[in-house]
This record gives C-alpha cells, sequence and structure tokens, in this order.
C-alpha cells in the first residue's frame, strides 16, 4: 500500500469515506476501486491528465453521479438510492463547477437566496442577510442585484462560491473553478479560495493550478486511468514524488 | 521510484450494462417507470396488432371492383383501380408516358446535386434550373414540337401536387431571399414596402389567398384578360411561400457577423457582389433546414388547392371516395393519401437533417 | 434595378451612393404606386362592367340563409353584418377548443419525447414523426368521410352510458342550464377564490417573512370544493342537466357538437400538438444539465428544481414559438371552409360573397380579421420577449 495514506486518528469522525468505489460508463471502467478518506478540515488537491476521473470522483460525492460498486459515506452516512437523503446531503456539501452554471434569470442576490429560502426554510430578510455576508466576504456586494450575464467570468466563479457559501455547508467540492477562465481572472477566484481554505473549511479540489495546491492543499491526490496513483502532502508530491506516472506529469505541467 | 502498475479493466456489473442493464436504465427504473412501460406496451398493443391485420392481412389486394373486396380488413382493390386517376388526374392516358419522362429527366437530372463528389454543383445546378422547365413545360403541356397539347384542366393527381410545389419553391426561394434583403435594407422606402409585404401574407391563411386568386384576380386583371386557374394557383403560392421564406433567410442574414460586410466593403465589392459573393452563400448555408421547413409545409399547403377546384393529389381521392361504384372506401383513400404524402414530407426532413450534420461538420474545420 | 457601379464611372449621378440610393427608392415606390393603380383602375372598370356597386351597404341586408351552428342568435332574417359575427365566433371557437387540447397534448408529448423510458420516448416521437408530416387538410377529411361519416345514424348511436350519443350527426351530450340554485353556487365559488387568493398571498408574505410553509395547494383545493359543495348541499344543484334521449328517429335534447366541428378540431389538435410537443421539447432541452445539477447540488427537491430553475427557463424559449403555433392553428381553422363548417372563411368569404357578389369587400374584411389577430399577438409577442430577455451584457 501507498505509505502516504493518512491514518484516521480514533474517535475523529470522517467527513468523507469512499470505499473501493467503482463506476462504469457504459463498459468504459471510469472509477477504479477508489479509496479515500477526508477529516474535517483538511483541503484536498486532486490532480491528473483529463478523463481519469478527478470530475467523475467529486459528483460521486454528492451523487450527481451514481458508482456502481463500493461504498460512499458523507458525514458518516451511506449515499443510497434514498432521494430524502441525498437531497439532505447535497445540502451539507457545495459544489462549484467549471462553468458557473448561475441561473441566469435570477440576479445574484437571488440565486444566493434562492436554496436558503426553500431547502433551509429561512425568511427572506435572514437568507439575505446571509447572502449579503457571503458576497462581501468574496468582495463582491456591489454586484448584488445585476443578472449573472452583466458579471465577468471571474465575478460569476466568486458568486457561485458565495451561493454554494449561503447553504453553511460542511464540505465544499470545486470541479475545476478556474479552467474556464480567462488567465487574468484566475487570481481572484484562487484568492477567494484561498480566504475560504483560511476559515477552515473542508474543501475537495479538482485544478491544475498546482500554486494552489502548494499552498494551500494538506494533501494531493493524484488520478490516472481512473485509480489513485499516488497521495501525499505537497512538499513530499512536488519536491519527491514516489511514482514515475506522477513525475512525467508533473514535469508535464510544471514547466 | 515506484511504477504503478495500473488494474485492468473490470466488466461492469452485469446489471447496469448489457440487455438487461439496457431494460433496467431504460423500461424499468422504477415503479413509475414500470407503470408507463406497461401503459406504453399496452398502447402498442392496442394499435399495432389491429393496424397490421386491416391494412395487410385482412386486406384485399386483386380483383377489379368493389364486390371483390369481401374480407374485413382494407379494399386497396380500390386504391389499385384508381391508381391511375391519382397519380396522373384527367391526364390522357396515352399520353401519360410524357409525366413519367418528366419525372424521370429531373431524377437523373438532379442526381449529380446529390453526389459530394460532383465538382461543379453549382454551374450544373443553374444550367439544370435553366433548361429544365422549359423540358418540362414541353413534354407536360405540349402543344409544339411534335407532342399534342394537353391544356392544365386535365392536369391532376399526385404530378398536379409535384408541379405546384416543385413551381412554388423555385418561385418563392428567389423572391424570399430579395425581400430579406430588403427588409434589412438601408433604404427606408424599400424596407417599409418589404416588412409589409412580409406581413401581410403571413398574417393571412393561405385558403383565404386562394380565394382572392379566384374571386378578386378576374376583378384586378384587365377586362378580356384571363389567367389559368393553375397558374393564379401557383402565383398565389409563390407569394405566399416567400414571405416565408423571407423570414427564415432574415435569421440567417442576422447571424453573419458585421465582420463580413466589413471585409467585403473593404475589398471594394459593391452591394450586390457583397451579398451575392460573401454575405448570402453563408447566410444561406446557416438556414437549410428553416427553407427545407418551408419546402415541406409549402408541399402540404398544396392540398389547399382544392378550394379552387384544382384535381391535385388530395382531391384526386376525394373524388374518388365519392364514386358511388366505391362507396365506402374513405378510409383506404385517406389512408393511402396520408401515406404518400408522409413519404414525402418525411424523405425531405430526414434529407435536410443529414445535410445538416454534414454542413455543420464542415464548419467546425 | 441598381448595378454595381465601377468607380472608374465618376461624375454620373449613378456613382454618387445617396443619389442611387434616392433614385433607386423613388423608382420602387413609383412602380408599386403604379401598380396599385393598374389594378385599381381595372378594378373600377370590371366592377363597372358587372353592375356591382362597391361599399359596405350590403352587410344590413338580410342574408336569408341558416347556419347550422351559431353561438349567438341567427336567424334567416339577420342581417349579414349578424353572419360576421356568427363566422367569427365560430373561427373563434374552433380555435380556442384546438388551442386548448393542442397545449395540452403538445406538452405530455414534449414531456415524454425526454423521458427516461425508452418506450415512451419512441411513442411520442412516433406521433410527432406521423402527424406533422401529413396535410391537416387530409387529417379534417379523414376525420370527417372516414370516421365520423360511416358511424350509424341517430337511431344506432354509440353511447357512452346513455349520455354521451356519437353518431353521423356528431356528438351528442347533456347540457347543463343555470337552476335556482346556480346564483349562490357562483357566489359560493367566487368567494371560495377570493379565499384562496388571499390565503395564498398571506402564505407567501409568511414564507418570506418566517421561512414556514403553509400547504397553500391542499388548503385551496379543500376550499374550492367545500364552499360551494356546501353550497350544493344546502340549496341544490346549481344546474340542471338536459340530458340527450335517444328516440325513434333521432335524438332530442343536450347539446349537439356538430361533426364537422369536431372534425376539425380533432384534426387540428393533433396536428398541431406534433408541433408544440417539439417547441416544448427543444425548450426544455435549451436549459442546459449545468442547471439541473447546479440547483440539484444545492440540495433543492427534484419538483423544485423544476419550477424554480428548468421551467422558467425553459418558458423564455418555448413561449415565442408556442405563440406562432397558436396563430397557425388558428390561421389553419379557415381549413373549415372545405368540409362547409360555418367559419369565418366559409360563411363571409363563401356563401356571403357570393350571395352579393360584393368579392372586394368581403375578402377585405375577412383578410383584416386575421391580419388583425396576427398583428396583434406579434406585437404581444415582441413586449412579451422585450420583456423577458435574459440580461446580458
Amino acid at each position: 500500500m501507498n505509505p502516504a495514506t493518512p491514518q484516521t486518528a480514533s474517535g475523529e469522525k470522517l467527513m468523507i469515506e469512499m470505499i473501493d468505489v467503482n463506476k462504469w460508463y457504459g463498459q468504459f471502467h471510469v472509477l477504479k476501486d477508489i479509496n479515500l478518506q477526508v477529516r474535517r478540515g483538511e483541503r484536498i488537491v486532486i490532480c491528473g491528465p483529463s478523463g481519469s476521473g478527478k470530475s467523475t470522483t467529486i459528483r460521486c460525492i454528492n451523487r450527481l453521479e451514481e458508482h456502481q460498486a463500493g461504498k460512499i459515506l458523507v458525514e458518516g452516512v451511506e449515499l443510497t438510492r434514498d432521494l430524502k437523503q441525498i437531497e439532505a446531503i447535497r445540502s451539507e456539501v457545495g459544489m462549484v463547477f467549471q462553468h458557473f452554471n448561475l441561473f441566469p434569470h435570477l440576479t445574484v442576490l437571488q440565486n444566493c437566496t434562492l436554496a436558503p429560502m426553500w431547502v433551509r426554510k429561512l425568511p427572506r430578510r435572514e437568507a439575505e442577510e446571509v447572502a449579503m455576508y457571503y458576497l462581501e466576504k468574496v468582495r463582491i456586494p456591489e454586484q448584488a442585484n445585476k443578472y449573472p450575464g452583466q458579471l465577468s467570468g471571474g465575478q460569476q466563479q466568486r458568486v457561485a462560491i458565495a451561493r454554494a457559501l449561503c447553504m453553511k455547508p460542511k464540505i465544499m467540492l470545486f470541479d475545476e473553478p478556474t479552467s474556464a477562465l480567462d488567465p487574468e481572472m484566475v487570481k481572484e477566484v484562487l484568492d477567494t479560495m484561498i480566504a475560504l481554505a483560511e476559515s477552515g473549511m473542508t474543501m475537495l479540489c479538482v485544478t491544475h493550478e498546482m500554486g494552489f495546491a502548494r499552498t494551500v492543499a494538506n494533501r494531493v491526490i493524484f488520478m490516472d486511468r481512473g485509480e489513485i496513483v499516488e497521495q501525499a502532502d505537497p512538499e513530499t508530491f512536488f519536491h519527491h514524488p514516489q511514482n514515475e506516472r506522477t513525475r512525467l506529469f508533473l514535469g508535464q505541467i510544471l514547466y | 521510484m515506484d511504477t504503478h502498475v495500473f488494474k485492468p479493466d473490470q466488466p461492469a456489473p452485469a446489471l447496469s450494462v448489457g440487455p438487461l442493464g439496457w431494460l433496467r436504465a431504460n423500461l424499468f427504473s422504477g415503479w413509475f417507470n414500470t407503470l408507463l412501460t406497461l401503459l406504453g406496451l399496452y398502447l402498442v398493443w392496442q394499435i399495432v396488432p389491429p393496424l397490421i391485420d386491416w391494412a395487410f392481412i385482412e386486406a384485399d389486394w386483386r380483383g377489379e371492383t368493389r364486390a371483390d373486396c369481401s374480407r374485413e380488413g382494407a379494399c386497396w382493390v380500390f386504391v389499385g383501380e384508381r391508381f391511375g386517376q391519382f397519380m396522373y388526374g384527367f391526364y390522357p392516358q396515352d399520353q401519360r408516358w410524357r409525366v413519367d419522362l418528366a419525372v424521370l429527366l429531373a431524377v437523373v437530372g438532379a442526381a449529380p446535386l446529390f453526389v459530394a463528389a460532383f465538382r461543379h454543383k453549382l454551374r450544373y445546378g443553374l444550367a439544370f434550373l435553366l433548361v429544365y422547365p422549359l423540358l418540362a413545360w414541353w413534354l407536360l403541356h405540349g402543344g409544339f414540337l411534335g407532342l399534342i397539347a394537353v391544356p392544365t384542366s386535365q392536369w391532376g393527381g399526385l404530378m398536379l401536387t409535384l408541379v405546384i410545389a416543385a413551381v412554388g419553391i423555385a418561385g418563392a426561394l428567389p423572391l424570399g431571399i430579395l425581400l430579406a434583403l430588403g427588409r434589412r435594407s438601408d433604404l427606408p422606402a424599400i424596407k417599409v414596402l418589404c416588412v409589409t409585404f412580409i406581413e401581410f401574407w403571413r398574417g393571412v391563411p393561405l385558403i383565404t389567398v386562394l380565394f382572392m386568386s379566384s374571386v378578386m384576380l378576374p376583378l384586378f386583371l384587365p377586362e378580356g384578360m384571363n389567367l389559368d386557374k393553375l397558374l393564379r394557383a401557383m402565383l398565389m403560392v409563390i407569394l405566399f411561400e416567400a414571405a416565408y421564406i423571407a423570414e427564415v433567410v432574415r435569421g440567417g442574414l442576422q447571424a453573419i457577423p458585421k465582420g463580413q460586410y466589413e471585409a467585403a466593403q473593404a475589398m471594394g465589392l459593391g452591394y450586390w457582389r457583397m451579398m451575392g459573393l460573401v454575405v448570402l452563400p453563408q447566410a444561406l448555408k446557416l438556414v437549410i433546414p428553416g427553407i427545407v421547413n418551408t419546402f415541406i409545409a409549402l408541399f402540404k399547403d398544396t392540398s389547399l388547392v382544392i378550394i379552387i377546384g384544382l384535381f391535385d393529389f388530395l382531391n384526386s381521392i376525394k373524388r374518388a371516395t365519392a364514386d358511388p361504384a366505391w362507396l365506402g372506401m374513405s378510409t383506404e383513400g385517406y389512408v393511402f393519401a396520408a401515406v404518400v404524402y408522409w413519404i414525402f414530407c418525411f424523405g425531405i426532413s430526414r434529407y435536410s437533417q443529414r445535410l445538416e450534420r454534414r454542413l455543420e461538420t464542415g464548419h467546425r474545420h | 434595378m441598381p448595378v454595381a457601379t465601377s468607380p472608374g464611372r465618376r461624375g454620373s449621378l449613378l456613382s454618387d451612393p445617396q443619389a442611387r440610393a434616392w433614385i433607386f427608392q423613388v423608382v420602387a415606390v413609383a412602380a408599386v404606386v403604379a401598380f396599385g393603380w393598374f389594378l385599381f383602375h381595372n378594378t373600377q372598370a370590371n366592377l363597372q362592367h358587372r353592375g356591382i356597386t362597391s361599399g359596405f351597404g350590403f352587410l344590413d341586408n338580410a342574408a336569408g340563409f341558416g347556419i347550422t351552428q351559431h353561438l349567438i342568435d341567427y336567424s334567416e332574417s339577420d342581417s349579414y353584418g349578424r353572419v360576421f359575427w356568427v363566422g367569427l365566433l365560430n373561427t373563434l371557437l374552433v380555435s380556442v377548443i384546438g388551442i386548448i387540447l393542442a397545449t395540452v397534448l403538445g406538452f405530455v408529448l414534449g414531456i415524454a419525447r425526454l423521458s427516461s423510458n425508452w418506450l415512451i420516448r419512441q411513442l411520442a416521437t412516433a406521433y410527432i414523426e406521423v402527424f406533422r408530416n401529413i396535410p391537416p387538410l387530409l387529417q379534417i377529411f379523414f376525420w370527417y368521410f372516414a370516421v365520423i361519416g360511416p358511424l350509424p345514424g341517430p337511431r344506432d348511436s354509440l353511447s357512452l352510458g346513455n349520455l354521451i350519443f356519437l353518431n353521423n350527426r356528431g356528438v351528442q351530450m347533456p347540457a347543463p342550464s343555470a337552476s335556482e340554485a346556480y346564483g349562490p353556487f357562483m357566489l359560493a365559488l367566487l368567494a371560495a377564490l377570493v379565499l384562496v387568493v388571499l390565503l395564498s398571498r398571506w402564505a407567501r408574505a409568511r414564507r418570506l417573512a418566517t421561512g414556514e410553509r403553509f400547504p397553500v395547494f391542499w388548503s385551496s383545493l379543500a376550499l374550492v370544493v367545500a364552499i360551494p359543495g356546501a353550497c350544493v348541499l344546502l340549496f341544490g344543484s346549481p344546474v340542471n342537466w338536459s340530458v340527450p334521449e335517444l328516440q325513434r328517429f333521432n335524438i332530442r335534447g343536450g347539446w349537439v357538437v356538430i361533426p364537422e366541428l369536431v372534425s376539425i378540431v380533432m384534426a387540428l389538435a393533433i396536428y398541431t400538438a406534433a408541433f408544440i410537443g417539439e417547441t416544448v421539447r427543444s425548450g426544455i432541452q435549451a436549459v442546459s444539465g449545468g442547471q439541473t445539477e447546479a440547483a440539484a447540488s444545492l440540495g433543492l427537491r427534484h419538483g423544485q428544481v423544476l419550477r424554480l430553475v428548468v421551467i422558467p427557463q425553459a418558458l423564455r424559449v418555448i413561449v415565442p414559438p408556442l405563440t406562432s403555433q397558436y396563430l397557425n392553428l388558428t390561421k389553419n381553422s379557415s381549413l373549415a371552409a372545405a368540409i362547409g363548417y360555418p367559419d369565418m372563411v366559409s360563411l363571409f368569404a363563401g356563401t356571403v360573397l357570393n350571395q352579393t357578389g360584393q368579392a372586394i369587400e368581403t375578402m377585405a374584411i375577412t383578410m383584416s380579421v386575421y391580419l388583425a389577430i396576427s398583428l396583434s399577438i406579434s406585437l404581444l409577442m415582441n413586449a412579451y420577449n422585450a420583456r423577458i430577455a435574459l440580461v446580458e451584457r
């Protein structure tokens, strides 16, 4: 086994646990025996070549994708076909997408208050206060009454982060949050994510931003062909990769 | 340095792929879905076997008169007996080879346009468009160069439907393009004229237009001048469908980026050359599906000429079902008509979808 | 026609773009005016020749013919003007019933086209491909001549529980007429509706203020059933049903829906539904999968995802083509003329025109009605589009 696999401290509750997860698209085996444990407050970056199953892995955690074998537990609760349970888990797990997926027919503020009002059943006033709090956190309170179409890509992605945070999730999943952005906008989104990390949020982040991984992650996971090939703390991962595949990949993306 | 050994792919669990997986995912993925499947099966069971029974198994195929239809199912004898009338109307029997030849020439003549490898499509197509109508007129109408004249009042059946549709689209397409250009024009007077024209024709039903052609057109023309009934109908169909084509083409013109116009002007092209060489080829390519849809609508609309008493395909069937010798054959007649219209319309729409896909891939490279 | 002039021809009026534009426009307008005058002149001469006086005076003359279906009182002695209204209402009747049926069927088809159930998807596709590729007039003929025509006569009507009768004279069904309890019943219904509106407003305000939910749908349903229901218990049924009765040779009483109306409504609803189905499908598909995923990942329930995210966006795409389908159906209702249903076209542009010979006036009136409907709906649509357009940079 890989020596870098983190040991679960006894008594500590795992936020996410994936045990021997397998998934197929038709006959194509996309995830092979994925085992992953995420503790509270951990910040994990997943990287790997395209098509390696990174996005699929995190999309399984809030069941945007269904796995066919193995177990996924979120806060100790197993993901099954039970819709109620899935909805409950989704409201605790925030997700940020590559293409923002803001609701174009709602204002920025309404984007942020929609789920708190309908899922958390907050009064509007309270939902708006929460929304403004997080919009300030991502530093765009002045855009609250604009529509997503009026914002730049970077601003939209920050709104998407705020929208997810308004549900006060315990875990945040990021699915290549900066890949669709123009280069000059990447930094503003990464800064927001760094600030979020500093607040102690449990984060799982699929990204190719290795600078972000170095400064923020507790653990970096390298995936290839549907498997976790290597996982280690950033120091070890970047400077002493154990695996040939990892080294090859790092060589391609760092230089 | 470790070398990761990748695990071999495992086959997917039997329940998620293969016929079983397919059934589970597509038909029985929950109680509601299962219920829908059962409902669907019930519907199919109610419709398909009786239909096949009626149309094929229990049907009468051979015979000459109504008395030969003794079985429960459809009486296709009727369609067989009247087939000539359905196809040619009252076109003299010994002259029908002329219609066949015209159709054959159209098919053979147009065939190169559908061969992907043929290089001179545009030039050939234009030549075909110039020569064929003359040839078709000579064959169908005659009256010169050795063919006896068959007046349009004797034309009928599917042949008449095809003639109206073909002339309709051949006339409506160029007129529609001109109208679309006019609507997008910078000249206010032209724009107003075109908008008025387009909105008028799009605002009224074709039936009122045909009514108008038969009751008002005689009033509009100088005394003593009389237009052929078929010609009047075709004129109306052209004007009517041109308005719809214009709107489709306008959509394509709007989709062409401004840079294309500017680039063409920068090259010193005048208005007509800019449109003809740069803008229209791109715009028309974009709206081929829309044009084809309009053509399908036009083809279906040709059936309305029944209103002014032309003997198109539908009318010849309607007349035949009213024949006392063949009473009670409405179902057979209309089902046959529906199948023929359907084959044409569905065929055209399928072809346009294929064309669309091909052009789409052409666009990406 | 202007020619693309070569830059070499200087000095000529034709090489000045501005002058050319003017000349071109003047020529075009002059040509149109001349053509119009030509038509006008011919018409004048022809009318004089035939001894027809133009004008709308004929509208006051007695029509002198009967109409099989009229929604307003009409008798042979009524004027041509009244025939116009009878025809217009009959056209609108076909359109409204057809639109309602086509919308319901079309939405079912559109959703079925996107079903996860393979069989349902295939059935919906088959329906759409079959019916949209057959001319509507043929479908009308099919219903009229091949389905209703061969039905038995009134004596041997097919009956549904002796309440609804189906025969070659159309459909006979029970007709309601107001009883003494009608007034109180309508009042009770009105009261219930007002309460429902107030209740939902209150519930919404409370939800926004405190976040608490109130089962608005179920309590509204209870109100709408209970209050008028109590009224019925107190005062008796609000309507008297006149049930059609089978007699020796025909059927008496009840509402008679003439076969022409049945045929044309069935055909147009089935035909238009195929197009509406495609409109609905593409509207829903236009909402990207990412929207559904984003909404679901926030913990919204499936129903909420549809109601709050998918439908509001899909409607923006669906409504404009949907209205144009409604317009098509309204225009297609003129096909009624082909089977003699007394609509606008067959009554006014047909019978009235033949009787009076006032071709220009009757055609102008008929076409103006359709034009007015089309243009006003287009204007409404443009306003709607401008209002709901997504705000972009």
